[in-house]
Formats: C-alpha cells, structure tokens, sequence
C-alpha cells in the first residue's frame, strides 16, 4: 500500500484489506495484505485446510500422529488440526506424539509445555525417549563427540523414534510441523552440500509413502512469521528457546541468509519452494536404491541404516563412524583410517550415491 | 533509565515511558525478564520517541547480553517481529514509527525449534 507524505502513528487511516472494516494487525509476508486479526485467522486456518484437501493428505476414519515438540510450529499445528478436524469433519482420530532426546534444560522444559497441550487441546499424547530406544541420552552423546555433528545424531535418531512413537500408536500417517521457511532452508542446504538425492525428495508435501509410515507438512506453504503471530493473537502455550546445541548447526547459515531475504523479498521463501518442486533430476545420475537395513530392518538406502550405523560407533566407541563423506573410495586410493581398524566398517560405509562429485 | 518488572507504572505522571515485552527467547538477553517498563528521555530537538530510538536505547540499556541475537545494524535481527499495541511495525513503519506514551512494544524471536 502506497505511504503518503505524512504516515500517520496509527493505521488508522488504513483498513483491512479484506474486510474493510476493521483496523489492520498485520502486514502478511505471503501477500503483503494489510489484514485484521479476525481476517487473518480466517485466511491462515482456510489456508491451511485448502493445502490439506488439495493435496489429499488425509482420509476419514484415519488415526494422525501429530508430532509435537512443545514449540510454535507443532502447537499451532495441534490446535489448528484439531480446529479444522472439528470444523471441517475430516473424521481423524489425532494423537501428540512427542520425542525426548534427553536434552536437560531444553527437553525436559518444552516436554511440560507439550503435556499442557495434551490437556488444552484434549489429544492423547505419547512420549519415546531416546534412551528407551537407544540406550543413549543426546547429553551422553554431545560427550563422547563433542560439539560437532550433534544434530546429524539426533535428527536421524529422531526420525526414526517418531517411527516408532506412530507404530506403538498404530497410527496410518504422522504429520510435522514444517513450515514454508523450514522447507526453503532445506532446499538450500540440499544445494549446498551438493546432495541430489534428497534435493527431489524434500518439497514433498507428503514423503515415505512407501515405508512404515507416511509423514506431511502440512504448513509447507506457512509462513513461520504468521505462525507466531497466530500463536501471539490466541495466546497459545508454546516453549520457546533454542536448544543447547545447535548454535553449530549449518542450518543456521541457510536460516541466516532466508531472513535476510524474506525482509528484502518475503515472497523468495515460497519461490524458492516452488524452485524446489520443479527441480528435475537426470536420468543418468545415480540414485540410491531402497532397501532395508540388515540389523533392524528399518527403511535403508545402504546396507545398514544410518541409525545403526551410528549408535554402532557410538558403542564401539567410534564417534567418527557416519560422519562425513567418504572420500577414499572415490579416488581408489583406499588409505582411510577406518578401514584398518576393522575390515566390517568398508562395507557398511559405501559410498553415498547421487551426491555430485567435484 | 530504570527496568522495572513491578506491573503498576511509577510514573505514571511522566510522559515518555513505554512498555516493552520480549518474548521468544529474547527475554533470556534480558536477564530473563520479560515485562520492562520504561522510561526514555527524548533527546534535545524531538518532539517524539521513533522505534529507532527507542531499538538504539534498549540495545544499550535493556539487552544484558548478546546484542547480535537481538539487533543487527540500526533494526532489529531479521527474525524479530515487532508489535507497537499490538499491530505489525510493518504497518505503521518500521523504524519510524513514532511512540506515544503507555505504549506497548513487544519483541518475539521466532529464531528457535518448532
């Protein structure tokens, strides 16, 4: 909207853009809209329930693990889901499905925020833990390997946990909450680290239908600003502070460079979305094939998955195992140290297909 | 210039003082306090408090430490979102966006886990 000479303090001189009535709350990052917060509920819960039943996400009478963390992404989520379930009889049975990493200080506060939602939201909720399923506490692990690569430990122990958590609920899919800015980070961290493979994978609104459970997103098209200004207006209960360890996540540098667009640009986010989905992969590159694990029949693209290949270094006191590419093989020169410790390790870290070779 | 965390205001007979809550995990720069109440002398010649003063006053007077989480350049960190009564900044200005007295700002970081 165009500014005159003089801008007025308050906007008053301005209305909401949809209803005409009302004085504007906020300017939207996705269409530059001054709206109210009356109109605003209304398009972000509309939204939202468009993006589910255009991309078919559900079916009546299935049960719908949201995951929920006790941040701002998954309580909007539970309420909205709960909301738009009411509303719009999607008939889903929902449950929270929370994850402990075993993180004191950030965990164990955010898990007291989700078991409110439990009881604010009327979901039934279950939590798994790190250390009932892995024998390990994120802590316990943050020592023996230090402050790097943290989050490659616990995002793959996550996922599968979250796996777990929707068999033990007997759950037919299992939703996050994702938002737009989280997906454009990951299209650009895809990029970066040169990773093809999951480049075709990551916009999708749905992924692992062809596993154990199917997850969605359905706040792929959703600004996180507008989430937290949804949250503010109701009031919602949400923990908010950044865990412990991830100041050295390289997330952050996607993140950092993603604000500082947004600001200049808001619609870049949702651009380079839709970059992301029409990126097409060529025939020729090799891809990884899928098949399953050889130790815990989980869902694997190499012979062991990265879950088992990672707690075995773990306990073996092998920190090193899983990290990082392995270089030696594609030179042919072999000399890794990993391979004179112990002939098994060769075959467990093949080389990682469709990532571009430099 | 004082941070009170009372709820009652002790000048309430003074212009200039402001309300100011820092959400998101901002108030962790804030010595864990999220309600401030304020109060900022105008500088010689203006007649009115902008949010760039003000942002220029609370990264020296309310922000304890880490002021880069907080603040970048003369504006706020991108991923701070700004509220002046409740309404976008973005609405009324950003920056120059003019205060009156008993107004309230909040800070929301939405730099943190979901």
């Amino acid at each position: 909207m165009e500014e005159g000479n003089k801008i007025p303090k308050s906007a008053s001189s301005r209305l909401c853009c949809r209803c005409n009535e009302r004085k504007p709350a906020l300017k939207r990052p996705k269409t530059l809209e001054q709206i109210c917060r009356k109109c605003f509920y209304e398009v972000f819960e509309e939204e939202i329930h468009q993006v589910i039943v255009g991309n078919q996400l559900f079916k009546a009478g299935e049960r719908v693990a949201i995951g929920a963390s006790g941040g701002k992404d998954s309580t909007v989520l539970a309420y909205v889901m709960s909301e738009l379930n009411r509303r719009h009889n999607y008939g889903l049975d929902l449950f929270l499905l929370s994850v402990d990493e075993g993180i004191t200080g950030y965990r164990d506060d955010s898990l007291e925020t989700v078991k409110r939602n439990e009881v604010q939201y009327g979901l039934p909720l279950k939590i798994v833990s790190y250390k009932e399923l892995y024998g390990w506490t994120m802590d316990e692990i943050v020592k023996v390997i230090g402050l790097k690569n943290n989050c490659t430990f616990c995002g793959v122990f996550r996922r599968q946990a979250l796996d777990r958590g929707a068999a033990y609920l007997k759950v037919d899919k299992l939703v996050t909450g994702h938002n737009a800015d989280d997906i454009a980070e990951t299209v650009l961290l895809n990029i970066l680290r040169g990773d093809v493979a999951r480049l075709s994978r990551c916009t999708s609104i749905t992924t692992g239908e062809d596993g154990p459970i199917p997850r969605c997103k359905p706040f792929k098209y959703t600004y996180e600003k507008e989430i937290v200004m949804y949250a503010y207006f109701k009031k919602l209960d949400y923990f908010s502070t950044e865990c412990i360890y991830s100041p050295n996540a390289y997330r952050g540098f996607a993140r950092e460079f993603i604000k500082d667009l947004e600001r200049i640009r808001p619609r870049a986010i949702v651009d380079i979305i839709k970059s992301g989905e029409n990126f097409r992969i060529s025939t020729s590159t090799k891809m990884p094939e899928q098949g399953t694990c050889e130790r815990c029949g989980y869902i694997s693209s190499q012979k062991w998955c990265k879950a088992c290949v990672l707690l075995e270094g773990l306990n073996r006191g092998l920190p090193k195992l899983g990290i990082g590419r392995s270089r030696g093989l594609e030179n042919g020169n072999g000399n890794r140290k990993d391979m004179e410790q112990n002939g098994d390790v060769r075959s467990i870290e093949s080389k990682q297909c469709g990532s571009l070779d430099f | 210039m004082r941070c009170s965390e009372s709820v009652g205001c002790p000048w309430s007979d003074v212009a200039c003082c402001y309300w100011i809550y820092c959400s998101g995990g901002l108030e962790l720069l804030c010595d864990s306090v999220k309600m401030h109440n304020v109060n900022v002398d105008l500088e010689n010649g203006l007649e009115q408090l902008t949010m760039k003063d003000l942002l220029a006053w609370a990264r020296t007077n309310l922000i304890k430490e880490r002021p880069e989480m907080f603040m970048k350049g003369d504006t706020v960190r991108p991923g701070v979102l700004v509220l002046v009564n409740d309404c976008d900044w973005e609405l009324s200005g950003q920056l120059d966006t003019t205060l009156q007295e008993k107004d309230v700002v909040v800070f929301i970081s939405t730099l943190h886990g979901g």
